[in-house]
């Protein structure tokens, strides 16, 4: 069992315009908690700063302040390439994520190989196959022999997910996984993802742009919105009681058949650009908070918090 | 998207919603891997190979049937005739035991030189693009560099600059190599930096995968036509390259190639005297070579060039789409006058 303890990651990226060189805040003083057996979903626009958040996470940036802290249950903190057994991610697109030149068994064989989970070739084929099936690809033994682009959307997603799994992962970091998929087909997915995570009691980060998938998949909905998190809490209470003017937005957004035009005339009332991303509303701790450093003073942050609250 | 179900169970039912595609028959399967790196046989590749194969085969097995190409014999400048097919020189040797040699000689600076510049390309170019930050840009300015220097007269300058006697065949090939692997490595970078910000590349990276074998299992595959077809053409500029320095006397010393024979040949005034068995077998043997790579070089083209990709396919299916059309049109007709000759007979009654 891993733990995941986030706390106040900060990325910057520098962007050069022919001379001039401005600085570009992607992730701003966000922190997290991974535990075992629990879901977070990570709810933001696009641009937000979710995916920067995955790719810190499994080491392909490094962060510009703040900390990753991971921990086996006994405490002792997981780096180097014990970092990469522990520590996997399901990527967006299974059209992009998988190599067009190699077949379904090599994305399979090589975390194995890799991280010594299986030594000879006869082990490695039977341990693919074993991922393969444990995916719900049968018969394994014909896809694994396939390349990716003989396989359906839905099929590389769940090849990307055993090939996450290979090495033995305990956090899983999810990166819009069914977003690229054709809805009749995401269910299915996201059900395998639970079922894999109850199974191996993962510690899953699942970062979406969808509400609702993030309510039915996960137990912690944290929303991004440009680089801070303004609100916080159990999936339940997020959705049904959003307190920040983005998470209200991004409620509306989602499309209800039953309430229809009465909602979107609602989301006009809120000024997208005058959504203040400095306070954040922690439903575990059922008040507003400061986040990071504000632009703002904290006093007006504060008035602009009790404001809303009596609103 | 809001009413999903909230069953939560394991899926069963999941697998049967996108069963496997049935396999669809071969000739019809979109080709990947290895296959999808092998051009479609055309007869302009298949004349291509022809005369490359051919001409590989005269350079190699050619020399050990052919007598001493260097012997002089006193019946001076002949005509092709029974004895010598394609005559002889001015000082009496055998133009086709030369043109054997020459032809060796020529194929090894070839192959030689395109091994090196594909070489120095793929590692100035993929592992430049791969690491990227300060050594890509060390190396696309070392490229660049090399780029602008104007090749032949640097060529000649080099060649000119090293002492005759150590001038041999390596030393032609290296000169011609590095000169010639820049624009190559160019192509290579911009195509490695579109491969190497796939997501293929980065979940590689996330499974632990060491940087080189990230670049040679996982992108280096993905290269392979493009360095096949600089291969190719790196073969034919050099053959070309050498055969422009031997003529003009800068040709390697101890080798015998295409070039040194038509050197020899302009010595020799074959053309004032007309004599079109010396120079023009080695000139026609050059052209045929170069037209043979290129033959095979405009095929891998259509697997690299996205505009020629699919033409051949989408040519393909149109005139199956014609037959089909042409085909329901027939049956169209029949049916139709079949239900015609029904209601008249309706009508009759």
């Amino acid at each position: 069992m891993t733990r995941v303890h986030v706390t106040d990651l900060v990325k910057d990226y520098t962007i050069r315009e022919g001379l001039r060189r401005s600085r570009l805040r992607a992730v701003d003083h966000v922190s997290l908690d991974l535990t075992p057996g629990r879901t977070v979903a990570l709810v933001g626009e696009s641009g937000s700063g979710k995916s920067t958040i995955a790719k810190i996470l499994t080491r392909m940036e490094s962060p510009t302040s703040g900390t990753v802290d991971v921990r086996l249950d006994d405490g002792t903190p997981v780096q180097g390439s014990l970092y990469r057994r522990q520590v996997q991610m399901v990527f967006q697109d299974p059209y992009a994520s998988l190599n067009p030149f190699h077949t379904i068994e090599h994305h399979v064989a090589r975390p194995l190989r890799i991280h010594q989970r299986t030594t000879g070739a006869a082990q490695t084929h039977q341990r693919v196959l074993e991922m393969l099936e444990r995916v719900n690809l049968s018969p394994a033994e014909q896809i694994a022999a396939r390349r990716p682009h003989e396989l359906s959307g839905g099929q590389r997603q769940r090849v990307a997910i055993a090939r996450a799994l290979a090495p033995g992962a305990q956090v899983l970091i999810a990166d819009e996984p069914v977003s690229m998929l054709d809805v009749s087909i995401r269910l299915g997915v996201l059900n395998l993802l639970g079922r894999l995570q109850r199974e191996d009691r993962l510690a899953v980060l699942y970062i979406t742009h969808d509400l609702a998938t993030a309510r039915h998949f996960s137990d912690e909905i944290v929303v991004l919105f440009r680089g801070r998190v303004v609100e916080r809490g159990p999936a339940d209470a997020v959705i049904l009681d959003p307190q920040h003017d983005y998470t209200k937005l991004l409620a509306m957004a989602a499309p209800d058949p039953e309430r229809g035009p009465a909602r979107v005339a609602a989301g006009a009332v809120i000024d997208r650009a005058a959504i203040d991303n400095s306070v954040c509303y922690d439903h575990f701790a059922g008040e507003w908070q400061q986040v990071g450093s504000p632009a703002r003073s904290a006093a007006t942050a504060r008035s602009a918090a009790t404001a809303r609250r009596t609103a | 998207m809001t009413h999903l179900s909230t069953d939560n169970g394991p899926t069963v039912g999941s697998a049967a919603d996108e069963k496997l595609a049935p396999v669809a028959s071969s000739a019809d399967r979109p080709r990947a891997g290895w296959r999808a790196m092998l051009p479609t046989m055309t007869p302009w590749l298949a004349l291509g190979l022809f005369l490359v194969i051919s001409i590989a085969l005269f350079g190699t097995i050619g020399p050990y049937l052919v007598g001493d190409p260097g012997q002089i014999r006193d019946i001076g400048l002949t005509a092709p005739s029974g004895e010598f097919v394609l005559g002889t020189t001015q000082t009496g040797q055998d133009v086709f035991a030369q043109l054997a040699h020459a032809t060796r000689g020529s194929l090894q600076i070839g192959l030689l030189v395109g091994l090196i510049a594909t070489a120095l390309s793929c590692f100035f170019g993929i592992y430049g693009a791969y690491r990227g930050g300060l050594t890509d840009e060390a190396f696309s300015l070392l490229s660049n560099v090399m780029l602008v220097i104007p090749g032949l007269p640097l060529v000649i300058v080099i060649s000119g600059f090293v002492p005759r006697e150590a001038r041999g065949l390596w030393t032609i090939a290296v000169v011609l190599a590095i000169t010639s692997w820049a624009g190559s490595a160019r192509v290579l970078r911009a195509q490695t930096l579109s491969v190497r910000s796939r997501d293929y590349v980065a979940a590689a990276r996330v499974a632990g995968e060491r940087s080189w074998r990230v670049i040679v299992v996982e992108i280096l595959p993905n290269l392979l036509p493009v360095i096949a077809s600089q291969f190719v053409f790196a073969v034919i500029a050099a053959i070309l390259g050498e055969a422009g320095l031997a003529f003009i006397g800068l040709g390697a010393s101890n080798a015998s190639t295409l070039g040194t024979m038509l050197f020899f040949a302009q010595n020799g005034f074959a053309l004032g005297m007309g004599a079109w068995w010396w120079f023009a077998p080695p000139g026609l043997l050059i052209a045929l070579f170069g037209m043979g790579l290129s033959l095979i070089n405009f095929s891998i083209d259509e697997i690299i060039n996205p505009k020629l990709k699919n033409v051949r396919a989408h040519r393909k299916r149109a005139r199956k789409a014609i037959r089909l059309e042409r085909e329901v049109r027939r049956a169209d007709r029949r049916t139709a006058g079949r239900s015609e000759a029904g209601a008249q007979e309706v009508a009759s009654r």
